[in-house]
């Protein structure tokens, strides 16, 4: 009867499902572990590279402040007052513009121009940051070292700006959806007790988002720091260690943008090649420490206690 | 009671009006931004530009091994990292069980998302140009670029997955399903369009880094087209890097030109992904 | 003759939750058993354990034998696919997947690897014809499912199930979303099913389960408590608890 060749067919090809299932699945866990073993891999090689920078160099030279490879003279921290400097003035812009544009999509913008405003910021944070830097050089520089009559245009301030510029979608995004994220029982509330709309916004829905945005700036920061092309083609290539405020109008030197400029002309297994590497671990460590944190931020502990068929 | 009502009414209308002025300034940024590439630019762009290799020095002529390079250097992370970073994806959400293992991938994710780009680069000019004897070739970049993508497509992929109803799963596995079967047949086709729009989106990235490639494919005078993954290449992002810094003499309307076509390349594939995006939406019957 | 032997089944979930305790129950063939009782007696978690469903859950431990023919499902080298394709299932709220009606119905059957149009198309009537649903959608068998209506939907999924002519068929609260005139049909369909099939069904209602019921199990907090042939059991319980719970003092 029809019912009985059902059945056997069924058997026929539960073996083909079954098979199928049993050849992927390792396969499956494979690539969710890869990402283990990617990390792993590119610390490995960091450090298998700049470790020996340490033997070579003693600390209080690396640690000291002049940088001029030619002579053997490998002081970092120039490269790391640079980058810092660069970040501090980047997050200065971006944090409060980032945060009110995240403030003004979320919580003021009728609906159809959120549509409208969510995809704009994002072709900013999708633009290469070569093509920023480009503009940088013609454009920011000279409008900086006219308007504010200066040797060079090639200053740590053009690369804060056009840092803050790319950290600022960065920060939108993720503090819009924080914001988004607030329920609106918490506003009806507020708004029941009398509060106007700016109340609302400035004394329950940010802080009750506190958590999402912390994360937007840092993951903005973040941004900033790694940032490679864009410093490298503003900031003047200068490794002289910032001091005091007025270093912003000065041309200084990020770590992303010494390894960038100077990797290409070093000869392999040199001093000065392993201590490129070794910034490169520096790096590798921050970034580690500010996503980790940031993710550690908004890590919410679920439990899955509920039964999935419930 | 009235007098601090309109005080307050005063800092919101004042506050109200900063915000929006302040967004109205970033999207008028974006804006003068692109209007200003696209009208400097506009004027380099012909066939010859386009389909033509650079001469004199790169002064003049045509940018396609450039345009070319990219296009390789693109399809190249798409081939390693979409299968990976979807089967990372796949296990997040449909296999991994809530254990300390699991919660090592996924610091392992955010920290792969946040590391800097210079710092692949090296990484990519330790591993595949030396280690491993790739040289500067667009297998090197390719797979460089691909470990840097990854993280982006395996969190939206997952997202995606994570989106479509457990209820479907349950059905699937009652009727007497293998795990694969539900995910082949129900899961990853209703989060397909989630998926691509991801995807897009990584590689667009891709295309735009320069750091990545210094050491690991790029090509700084390579008037050829490349033959094989294994030959170096030019690439948009570190041409335009090299002209606008490093070649005396430069025409601007060259460089406003090879920066359009970078823009256009990035900005059609933002396009494109948030063309899937609405559209899902609105074919979605869940 | 007992379709299903129940022999000493306890279940607990992983959070501690203890949901069944000693469970020995016989299930008759090609009769309507319904198991009813207050909320977190455990009958969803029997219903689950049936097809092996419970896997997927955060079940800790579980023990004692539920044999199907003879055959114990819970060993460890049962064929969990196999069983499931024996035993189909209705869900309480219909879950129509996002295809059109015919790969709605014959999802099992791909599942399967069944590919022969011919059967296809046989089993693709008869089933619907079951589910009473045919006459509404013979026309429209290629539009969304997702357009039908809350208890057209309800049918869709028994109609799933039945295409894979399975032996048992589970239903947890099939109707507790539907209009009373869904429900009857169903209720009537349920009627004519059991002649060729074993069924057991969870009710959403005391009501329900005395409308249905051939045979009766009353569960209360993870124990059974009484088991009775459907008349006997509504008119004159055993069980002071279940007396109680029948004439509504608790629930």
């Amino acid at each position: 009867m029809a019912d009985n060749e059902l059945i056997k067919s069924n058997g026929n090809s539960n073996h083909s499902a079954r098979l199928a299932d049993a050849l992927i699945t390792p396969v499956i866990k494979f690539s969710g572990y890869s990402a283990i073993l990617f990390v792993g891999m590119i610390f490995y090689f960091l450090w298998s590279e700049g470790f020996a920078a340490l033997r070579e160099v003693p600390l209080s030279v690396l640690f000291s402040q002049r940088w001029y490879p030619i002579e053997a003279y490998y002081g970092i921290l120039p490269l790391i007052g640079g980058s810092l400097l660069v970040t501090l003035g980047a997050a200065i812009f971006a944090v409060p513009i980032g945060l009110s544009t995240a403030i003004y999509i979320s919580e003021i913008a009728p609906d159809w121009m959120r549509g409208l405003l969510k995809p704009i910021i994002e072709i900013l944070g999708g633009l290469p940051s070569v093509v920023l830097g480009f503009l940088g050089i013609l454009v920011l520089s000279p409008f900086l070292r006219q308007g504010l009559n200066l040797p060079t245009g090639l200053t740590a301030l053009a690369g804060s700006l056009l840092l803050g510029l790319i950290a600022v979608p960065t920060i939108v995004s993720i503090a819009e959806d924080a914001l988004d994220a607030v329920p609106a029982s918490y506003r009806d509330a507020a708004l029941a007790l009398g509060a106007n709309r700016w109340q609302t916004i400035w004394r329950v829905t940010l802080p009750a988002a506190r958590s999402g945005v912390l994360t937007a700036v840092m993951l903005g920061v973040g941004r900033s720091i790694g940032e490679t092309m864009t410093v490298m083609m503003v900031t003047g290539n200068a490794a002289v260690m910032p001091s005091g405020l007025r270093a912003l109008l000065e041309p200084v030197r990020t770590m992303t943008a010494t390894i960038a400029a100077e990797m290409g002309e070093v000869a392999k297994g040199s001093t000065h090649y392993q201590v490129l590497f070794f910034i490169g671990i520096i790096l590798f460590l921050i970034s580690l420490v500010v996503n980790v944190t940031a993710s550690l931020l908004i890590y919410r502990k679920t439990k899955r206690s509920e039964r999935i068929l419930s | 009671m009235k007098a601090a009502t309109t005080q307050r009414q005063r800092i919101q209308t004042l506050s109200f009006s900063l915000l929006t002025l302040v967004t109205a300034l970033v999207v008028l940024l974006i804006f003068s931004l692109l209007i200003y590439i696209f009208w400097q630019g506009a004027s380099a762009i012909s066939a010859e530009f386009l389909f033509g290799f650079p001469t004199d020095g790169m002064r003049a002529g045509g940018i396609l091994p450039a345009i070319v390079g990219t296009l390789y250097l693109t399809l190249g992370t798409a081939i390693f990292s979409v299968p990976l970073g979807l089967g990372a994806a796949i296990y997040l959400a449909e296999y991994a069980p809530e254990n300390t293992w699991t919660r090592l991938i996924r610091i392992a994710i955010t920290n792969l998302s946040g590391i800097p780009s210079v710092v692949y680069g090296l990484f990519g000019l330790g591993l595949f140009v030396l280690f491993l004897n790739f040289g500067t070739s667009i297998l090197a970049g390719a797979l460089t670029l691909s470990i840097m993508t990854l993280p982006v497509i395996i969190s939206t992929a997952e997202e995606a997955l994570r989106a479509v109803p457990q209820s479907f799963r349950v059905v699937s596995i009652s009727l007497g399903g293998t795990r694969w079967q539900t995910i082949r047949k129900i899961v990853l086709p209703q989060a397909l369009p989630g998926i691509m729009t991801g995807v897009i989106l990584g590689l667009e990235r891709a295309a735009g880094e320069t750091a990545p490639i210094l050491f690991t494919v790029a090509a700084f005078f390579l008037p050829r087209l490349p033959t094989s993954p294994m030959d170096a290449t030019m690439a948009l992002p570190y041409h335009l890097f090299v002209i606008s810094t490093q070649v005396p003499g430069m025409k601007l309307e060259i460089q406003f030109g090879t920066a359009l076509v970078l823009l256009v390349f990035v900005l059609s594939m933002n396009l494109v992904a948030s063309l899937v995006r609405a559209r899902a939406r609105k074919r979605r019957q869940w | 003759m007992d379709k299903i032997i129940i022999e000493g089944l306890s279940v607990n979930y992983s959070d501690g939750t203890e949901s069944l305790r000693e469970i020995n129950l016989r299930i008759p063939a090609n009769q309507i058993t319904v198991l009813f009782g207050p909320a977190g007696g455990g009958k969803s978690t029997l219903l689950r354990t049936l097809n092996r469903l419970n896997d997927l859950a955060d079940v800790q431990h579980a023990q004692g034998r539920v044999l199907l023919d003879g055959v114990d499902i819970m060993a460890k080298q049962a064929d969990v696919l196999g069983l499931r394709r024996k035993v189909g299932m209705v869900f309480a709220r219909p879950v129509v997947l996002p295809f059109s009606i015919r790969r709605n119905v014959l999802f099992g059957l791909e599942l399967a690897g069944e590919r022969d149009p011919q059967i296809l198309a046989q089993t693709l009537q008869e089933s619907l014809r079951q589910a009473v649903l045919w006459d509404e959608v013979k026309d429209r068998l290629d539009d969304p499912a997702f357009a039908l209506s809350g208890g057209q939907q309800q049918r869709l999924c028994l109609a799933r199930s039945l295409a894979q002519h399975p032996e048992i068929i589970l239903l947890d609260e099939p109707t507790s979303g539907l209009d009373p005139i869904s429900t009857s049909k169903v209720e009537s369909s349920l009627q004519q099913l059991k002649q060729d099939y074993t069924i057991v069904l969870v009710p959403h209602s005391v009501q329900q389960a005395a409308r249905t019921a051939d045979l009766a199990a009353f569960f209360l907090q993870g124990e059974l408590v009484e088991v009775a042939p459907g008349e006997a059991m509504f008119t004159n319980p055993r069980d002071k608890r279940t007396r109680d719970y029948i004439e509504g003092r608790f629930g």
